[in-house]
């Protein structure tokens, strides 16, 4: 490996003179293989907030126009799966987590490259398919993302490949998750110690635990949807001894713990995101370290608490009330953690620590409201309405989503080489904050005035909320493409960034930007923590 | 732990230990994605106790017992396959990798007949006969065929990666020096034989 310099354009060099596609989709770089995730989930996501937007237009104000109710149904539907399963599951783990999992260990790439290369291919395939199942069969499915039966084993929409998709995307979350945990295990530089793990690693450990033990059961129910439809078993049909609240209890089994799935990668973006910018050591390393494991597990045993109003004992919901409460712990340690961080800090207010702090913003407002919907007693008030629209979307969107901005604007100098344009990155973070607030928080207010979610139609005493709201989408849409547009642009226009812009003290800042293809020269010895400031100066 | 050295000249490291760590990852996935039936059956078992009882006595016992030897004999046959090639002794890995994939195809035959019969009297998802049973009888029989079916895909699954560990084994690639492959596929064959020793008694003993 000779020596590398900035100008040479490391992993991003074309193999042996040229940059096909196939020197792209067939490599076992880690690098590569992030940011072929990174570009596909960008897209999905891009449909999903065109679908988004959509139903917020036609949401505008009240009646049967622009769309007709089961377009409707079947676009809401669409945003969901998409959304969930495409993009924000996969999001910042399967992205930035395969280019900085292993330079953030010292490693030369993950354990098991070409299981990662296929974990990606399973992603397409799962992709398509589900594309597939929008123009094919009876119309696209109409159940929403949780695909509930009995509904989802009658309805004759095109329900049965679209669970398919979402099995086939199970897979390669799983791949994924298998293969980071055997890598932090085994593929850890000499000196780099558990304690000296960054955050951000840690979080992708806990994430990858969460993935490998709970998305089988995502498996098993979407086969069993599967199996309702095509073979006609009858194990979720109440006329034939079935019971769908069975169905319920394992949907949610998986898909409550996937939201930390969601959420944990983003926390430790931001971990990893603020000791830099305060240029201090975090406060509470081992707490937040403890948390991310503490949310994985206590997450795993509240998935309930999406069914108090479904029919279960009285000492059931109890349980689960608790537990969820249990569950706000470990994260407002985290939050509290970041705070006292940046206490008497030497802030650098650039892009990446004005999206964490964003981030810490709206995920305190959605973490806040989903005790509101913890506690059994004003669940039942709100279950089912705009309120939960509003609060998953304030921690999914404001939180996962806000993360992941940051994470693009922390790490795009090294993997590119190049600075962003900073001014328009301000700009496009607060236009995409007063977005999201207007979008989103109009619902809070009319869940607790009784809008039910998913409903094509409305009460004119909803319109203004529905209007704010809708006006909001379009802000947000804007901001979002000013950000798309400064960093797209910036891949080829920026002015060179030095190895270390922002002066980060975690390996991946230690290798030339963007990273040479073998990522280390050698293999690193770590002496110090991920932390630890002294003598680390920003290179730009 | 006395790890083998790596065998192929391309300089890459080949971690032992990580890749038996990644299976094991695999195998508790796979124990997840049965534990989702699992957890339906014992709900279900809760609530139908009785018809549970009635519905077990049309399983065949003694098939079913066969199929529990033929698997059990195969778990041993893979175990003594890896020890024959640790040994270094490639023919007798060979023939004990075949009997395993003989037993296995052995007890897809069993199971064949047994579908065979249930299918002859009527009995298959969707059938109007099993759509007339009474509602307990009829989770369990849907349980049975989704449970059985979906183990014996994971039957036909190690058989065919077994058919192909050992065709690895006789050019050579898999050798006393590196083996983890078979390793590897051994362990996931003994998973497939822990699931049936579950599912045997909860169909064929519960009555």
């Amino acid at each position: 490996m000779d020596h590398a310099t900035p100008g040479d354009r490391g992993f991003l060099a074309p193999d042996g003179g040229k940059n096909t596609l196939f020197s792209w989709i067939f490599s076992t770089d880690h690098k590569r293989i992030g940011l072929l995730y990174l570009s596909c989930i960008l897209t999905m996501f891009a449909a999903g907030v065109v679908l988004g937007l959509t139903l917020r237009l036609k949401l505008i104000t009240p009646g049967n126009h622009l769309l007709a109710p089961q377009t409707y149904n079947a676009i809401f539907t669409l945003h969901g799966v998409i959304m969930i399963f495409m993009v924000v599951i996969p999001s910042i783990p399967a992205s930035f987590g395969n280019i900085f999992l292993p330079l953030q260990i010292g490693a030369r790439d993950v354990s098991f490259p070409r299981l990662n290369l296929f974990s990606w291919w399973l992603y397409v395939a799962g992709a398509t398919l589900a594309l597939i199942s929008i123009f094919t069969g009876n119309g696209p499915p109409d159940t929403g993302w949780t695909f509930y039966v009995p509904f989802a084993a009658k309805t004759t929409t095109n329900v049965s490949l679209a669970v398919v998709a979402v099995f086939v995307l199970g897979f390669s979350s799983i791949l994924t998750g298998l293969n980071f945990i055997t890598t932090i295990h085994r593929l850890r530089a000499p000196g780099l110690t558990w304690t000296r793990l960054p955050l951000f690693t840690w979080s992708l450990y806990a994430t990858a635990w969460i993935q490998v033990l709970v998305t089988p059961v995502l498996g098993i129910t979407a086969m069993l949807i599967f199996a309702e439809r095509v073979l006609n078993l009858g194990l979720f049909d109440p006329g034939r001894g079935g019971d769908p609240l069975l169905y319920q209890h394992l949907f949610w089994i998986y898909s409550h713990p996937a939201v930390y799935i969601m959420i944990l990668p983003a926390m430790g973006v931001i971990s990893d995101i603020v000791p830099v910018f305060a240029r201090k050591t975090i406060f509470g390393y081992k707490m937040i370290a403890f948390s991310s494991i503490a949310i994985a597990a206590a997450g795993s045993l509240v998935w309930a608490h999406h069914m108090f109003t479904s029919g279960m004992s009285d000492l059931a919901i109890w349980v689960f009330s608790l537990l969820t409460f249990i569950v706000a712990i470990p994260s407002a340690i985290k939050v509290f953690n970041w705070v006292a961080t940046l206490h008497r800090g030497a802030i650098a207010l650039e892009p990446p620590l004005l999206f964490a702090l964003g981030f810490i913003f709206m995920f305190s407002v959605g973490g806040l409201t989903g005790l509101v919907q913890g506690a059994a007693g004003t669940d039942i008030h709100i279950h089912d309405t705009y309120f939960i629209v509003a609060h998953f979307h304030y921690v999914i969107f404001g939180g996962t989503g806000l993360g992941m901005f940051a994470a693009m604007h922390y790490w795009f100098p090294k993997i590119f080489g190049r600075m962003y344009g900073k001014s328009k990155a301000f700009l496009s973070f607060w236009i995409i904050l007063a977005g999201m607030n207007l979008l989103y928080f109009p619902m809070f207010v009319l869940g607790l005035q009784g809008m039910p979610r998913r409903y094509y139609d409305y009460l004119p005493r909803y319109a203004t909320g529905q209007f704010i709201s809708t006006v909001g989408s379009w802000i947000l849409a804007a901001g979002m493409a000013l950000m798309f547009a400064n960093l797209l642009a910036s891949i080829r226009n920026g002015r060179p960034a030095g190895a270390n812009p922002w002066g980060g003290a975690t390996l991946e800042w230690s290798v030339a930007s963007p990273p040479p293809k073998d990522n280390f020269e050698s293999e690193p010895t770590v002496a110090r923590g991920p932390y630890d400031f002294h003598g680390v100066v920003p290179s730009e | 732990m006395n790890e083998p050295k790596p065998q192929d000249g391309h300089g890459e490291h080949k971690d032992y230990a990580g890749a038996k760590m990644g299976m094991w990852l695999f195998l508790f996935t796979e124990i997840l994605l049965f534990g989702g039936l699992f957890l339906l059956y014992s709900a279900y078992l809760h609530r139908y106790p009785a018809a549970f009882h009635e519905a077990g006595k049309t399983e065949n016992l003694l098939l079913g017992s066969a199929n529990t030897v033929i698997l059990i004999a195969s778990s041993f046959t893979v175990a003594l396959s890896i020890t024959a090639l640790r040994l270094g002794r490639t023919r007798g890995c060979l023939v004990f990798l075949g009997l395993t994939v003989a037993l296995a195809l052995g007890f897809l035959v069993n199971k064949f007949f047994e579908w065979s019969a249930k299918f002859a009297a009527g009995l298959y998802p969707g059938s109007a006969h099993m759509k007339s049973l009474p509602a307990g009888e009829n989770v369990f029989t849907g349980l049975y065929f989704a449970m059985t079916g979906l183990h014996g895909l994971h039957v036909l699954v190690g058989s065919v990666l077994l058919s192909v560990v050992a065709a690895l084994v006789a050019r050579g690639r898999v050798n006393a020096g590196d083996f983890v492959l078979l390793e590897n596929a051994g362990l996931y064959w003994h998973l497939v034989d822990l699931i049936w020793i579950f599912l045997f008694p909860l169909f064929y003993l519960i009555a």
